[in-house]
């Protein structure tokens, strides 16, 4: 059941992932988009990781996407007026490309992949009250690191947005 | 999972469905009439006594009337958008504890749909999608005003939501649960939370009227600027989808309000009924009240309330409403390190 669940996810995470990039319209690649991250989290859920899936709901495909949506409809890009990319930044860009994809392929075939495709050893680790002991336990230091790391990210943007005065 | 289990919740589906359907059919024309009455009017009287077909003819007109498709839209997104207002509107629907269980034919009934540990972000997952249908059907109709309208609804929706979410959490804080039902249980004999969040509930319900685009944020649809806002280019039925969405977004979010902020299902002397399907009922009807007294709300403020400009409602959003929800955690942190949960 899980089995079949899991492959039929894939095959649509992929599915859509594939159009993102395919799709001619930048508004069709962005509804896509908003579709893979929907996969994602139903993925999340057949590993019991509600709080995980409901995370990654809200905000990717109810803030990220929406902003990237947003960004897009202003731009109103097509084939005119869509600049040119030099050949040896496309060069560059299929090398660099090509890297990420031997790293991935390493690390999977490091990890052994069997013929099961996910097992969890504790299933109820991803629920809201397992994952909130351990982020305020054992992960403190690095669960607020990371918080400052975002506010301080997010006053650098008001910062640059600002309007200098004169 | 056994025969019984699926025919208990495919008829609690179909009767909240089909429940918050005619309470938003109802909502419009209470809106109206309510309106006449703001307004020293009559409202609607013509269809049946006091204007009560007055829904059924509107949504004769709405079937019947020509559909328009432009012809540079973009035709599956152009159906798309108001397909999928109606859609967010309506599930939120599946998490709202409507009631204490029922014991039937020896069965224990629960009514709720499901009961996920995660509730309450699931509903605020919900109204973050809300906003896909207007952006979209915005951006299908190939229309200056739409674009300018998706644009508007897409930047209020978010801004509104960092002071909504900042406003659940204070409560979150307090109750120490994210699911909606065991919420509803603690405010059991008038423990409700709004006695103990006035601030966050405020925030909340502010942070409603904009999620829900009704006025004083009608921003989208704002007529004076925008022509017909997000949904000039449509007509028939899917025009009614849009504007009948609003109606159902009301609805849920006055049953989310009580159940969160005005005890839910609760009521004063609920434990001197011993005959628990009795209480139940009383319950859920005490519930149902409690949404109605909110869209009667809803539709007071529309008709009092003029639109904000439109920096004025950023200048809301940003300044006034995220400090004060950041207060508001703050003041209920010091409370639970003071008195006590």
């Amino acid at each position: 059941m899980s089995h079949s669940l899991f492959y039929l996810l894939s095959f649509i995470t992929l599915f859509f992932a594939l159009l993102v990039v395919f799709a001619k319209n930048p508004i069709h690649s962005a509804l896509y988009m908003v579709m893979t991250f929907f996969a994602i989290t139903c993925h999340y859920l057949i590993l019991n990781a509600q709080f995980l899936a409901i995370v990654n709901f809200i905000v990717y495909m109810g803030a990220i996407m929406v902003l990237i949506l947003f960004s897009i409809m202003f731009l109103n890009l097509n084939q005119a007026t869509e600049p040119q990319k030099s050949s040896l930044l496309k060069f560059a860009g299929v090398i660099s490309a090509g890297l990420l994809m031997l790293t991935l392929v390493g690390a999977i075939v490091k990890t052994g992949g069997g013929d099961v495709p996910f097992e969890l050893i504790k299933p109820d680790i991803g629920l809201v009250k397992n994952l909130g002991k351990v982020l305020f336990n054992e992960f403190l230091l690095p669960f607020e690191i990371a918080s400052v790391l975002l506010l301080s990210a997010m006053v650098g943007a008001v910062l640059l947005a600002k309007k200098e005065i004169n | 999972m056994d025969i019984a289990f699926i025919i208990e919740k495919l008829i609690l589906i179909s009767a909240i469905l089909g429940i918050s359907l005619v309470i938003a059919m109802y909502t419009t024309l209470a809106e109206r009439k309510f309106a006449g009455f703001f307004q020293d009017r009559v409202g609607p009287n013509r269809a049946g006594p006091w204007g009560l077909l007055q829904p059924l003819a509107d949504g004769v007109k709405l079937f019947t009337k020509e559909e328009i498709i432009p012809t540079h839209a973009s035709t599956f997104l152009f159906v798309l958008g108001p397909s999928l207002s109606m859609f967010t509107a309506c599930i939120t629907t599946a998490v709202i504890p409507w009631g204490q269980d029922l014991f039937l034919f020896g069965r224990q009934v629960s009514l709720q749909v499901a009961d996920i540990n995660v509730g309450v972000l699931y509903v605020f997952g919900v109204v973050s999608l809300g906003v896909y249908g207007v952006m979209i059907g915005g951006w299908a109709s190939n229309n200056k005003f739409s674009l300018l309208a998706a644009v508007r609804s897409a930047s209020q929706n978010i801004s509104y939501e960092i002071a909504m979410g900042l406003s659940i959490i204070a409560l979150l804080m307090m109750t120490g649960t994210l699911s909606l039902r065991e919420i509803s249980e603690q405010q059991a004999g008038m423990n409700w939370n709004v006695f103990y969040q006035p601030l966050g509930f405020l925030i909340f319900m502010i942070c409603s009227f904009a999620e829900t685009n009704r006025t004083p944020f009608d921003l989208p649809e704002c007529e004076t600027e925008l022509v017909g806002g997000h949904h000039t280019e449509y007509s028939s039925m899917k025009l009614g989808f849009y504007l009948f969405a609003e109606y159902i977004n009301m609805f849920v979010s006055s049953a989310i309000m009580a159940s969160l902020y005005f005890g839910g299902y609760n009521y004063p002397f609920m434990h001197l009924i011993s005959n628990p399907n009795v209480a139940a009922l009383i319950g859920v009807a005490a519930f149902f009240t409690k949404i109605l007294l909110f869209i009667f709300f809803f539709i007071w403020v529309r008709w009092t309330v003029p639109r904000f400009r439109y920096d004025q409602l950023m200048k809301l959003g940003w300044k006034v409403l995220i400090p004060l929800a950041i207060v508001n955690i703050a003041l209920t942190g010091a409370g639970i390190l003071i008195f006590g949960k």
